[in-house]
């Protein structure tokens, strides 16, 4: 490959789930903002182009309420819809028909989690959905246990994406098991994302050098003290650590290996 | 009250007009039929049977909008 079309295909790197093609390999979550203004200014500076959302009751008492589309256009934006706060395959299944309706497109969000304090997904429950879902036409990216066995078995039963934690939801803890998401990497013939637990922009990076086609992620734009400027410090760090990956790190060494040539010292 | 029937919308009891349509009650609820999505009785309502969806004496709707989500 000549340095031209090196760069070339550095131009173009984008990637696919379930034919729908993105240049940014940031997603981001829409909750959890102060107000509707700082969700759309923070999507904004992330360059994200796909964003998760959540499907709740309207509220019936205050109907003029601001509506997100009204901030984050769904024209603009390809919508995720999630089932966030969903314990059962049931409920999962259900909120994601509804999503469908509302939205009128099939790509969506599952994740059924287990109970507080850590809301691991339920992997037993996640394949009952996920399977329920598939059935019914839906294009499943799925959160899922860092497991490279579960992850796989998602995969060949027809999910779009796998999509393993970090570290529990919203905990902010970064990549806890590096390892089992580098095999999970390895594996998969769909995209990886990493979804949740990604704490600050050197995380996501790492995240991109593990070699996963995007990141997913919410709290750590959303309750930073500056969400904007997270959301551009993730944008780089999600490209910076796709580049690195791109590039291939150096090996690491247990010794010194000195960087300026011996050659040439003064006497 | 033979003109209104007693339905559940999300989890309120309401009172509607007999044979009110799910259309003419997003109409009342104001609501922008683009942006909502709207189940009776666990089945999904779509969007292009809402005018010929009539209501009766102890529905139970559901009605869903897309909300900030991680």
């Amino acid at each position: 490959m000549d340095g031209h079309q090196n760069h070339q295909n550095q131009a173009d790197d984008s990637w696919e789930v379930a034919g729908h093609r993105f240049r940014s390999r940031l997603v981001v979550g829409t909750g959890r903002y102060k107000s509707l203004e700082e969700t759309a200014a923070a999507i904004e500076a992330s360059g994200a182009e796909m964003v998760t959302v959540a499907v709740r009751r309207v509220n019936l008492a205050d109907r003029n309420a601001p509506m997100l589309q009204d901030f984050v256009s769904p024209q603009r934006y390809t919508y995720l819809p999630n089932t966030a706060g969903c314990h059962t395959a049931q409920e999962a299944v259900r909120t994601l028909r509804l999503a469908r309706e509302a939205g009128g497109w099939n790509l969506v969000k599952l994740e059924v989690l287990g109970p507080p304090p850590f809301l691991y997904p339920d992997m037993p429950a996640t394949f009952e959905a996920a399977q329920a879902l598939i059935r019914d036409g839906f294009q499943v990216m799925v959160y899922c246990a860092d497991d490279p066995l579960a992850a796989k078995r998602l995969e060949e039963m027809g999910c779009v994406a796998v999509m393993p934690l970090g570290a529990p939801i919203g905990s902010g803890l970064g990549l806890t098991n590096p390892f089992m998401l580098r095999s999970i990497i390895e594996q998969a013939r769909v995209p990886v994302l990493v979804d949740a637990g990604i704490g600050t922009a050197s995380e996501a990076a790492q995240a991109m050098e593990l070699g996963c086609h995007a990141v997913l992620l919410n709290s750590a734009i959303a309750h930073a003290k500056d969400p904007v400027r997270m959301a551009r410090a993730m944008k780089a760090a999600v490209e910076a650590g796709r580049h690195a990956h791109l590039a291939g790190r150096m090996p690491r060494n247990y010794a010194a290996d000195a960087s300026s040539p011996l050659a040439g010292m003064i006497r | 009250m033979a003109d209104s029937i007693e339905i559940t919308i999300n989890g309120e009891t309401r009172f509607i007009q007999r044979d009110a349509t799910v259309a003419d009650l997003l109409g009342t609820l104001s609501l922008d039929v683009r942006k909502v999505a709207v189940e009776r009785n666990l089945e999904i309502v779509p969007r292009s049977a809402y005018a010929a969806t009539h209501l009766a004496a102890g529905d139970t709707l559901e009605i869903v909008h897309f909300i900030g989500g991680g």
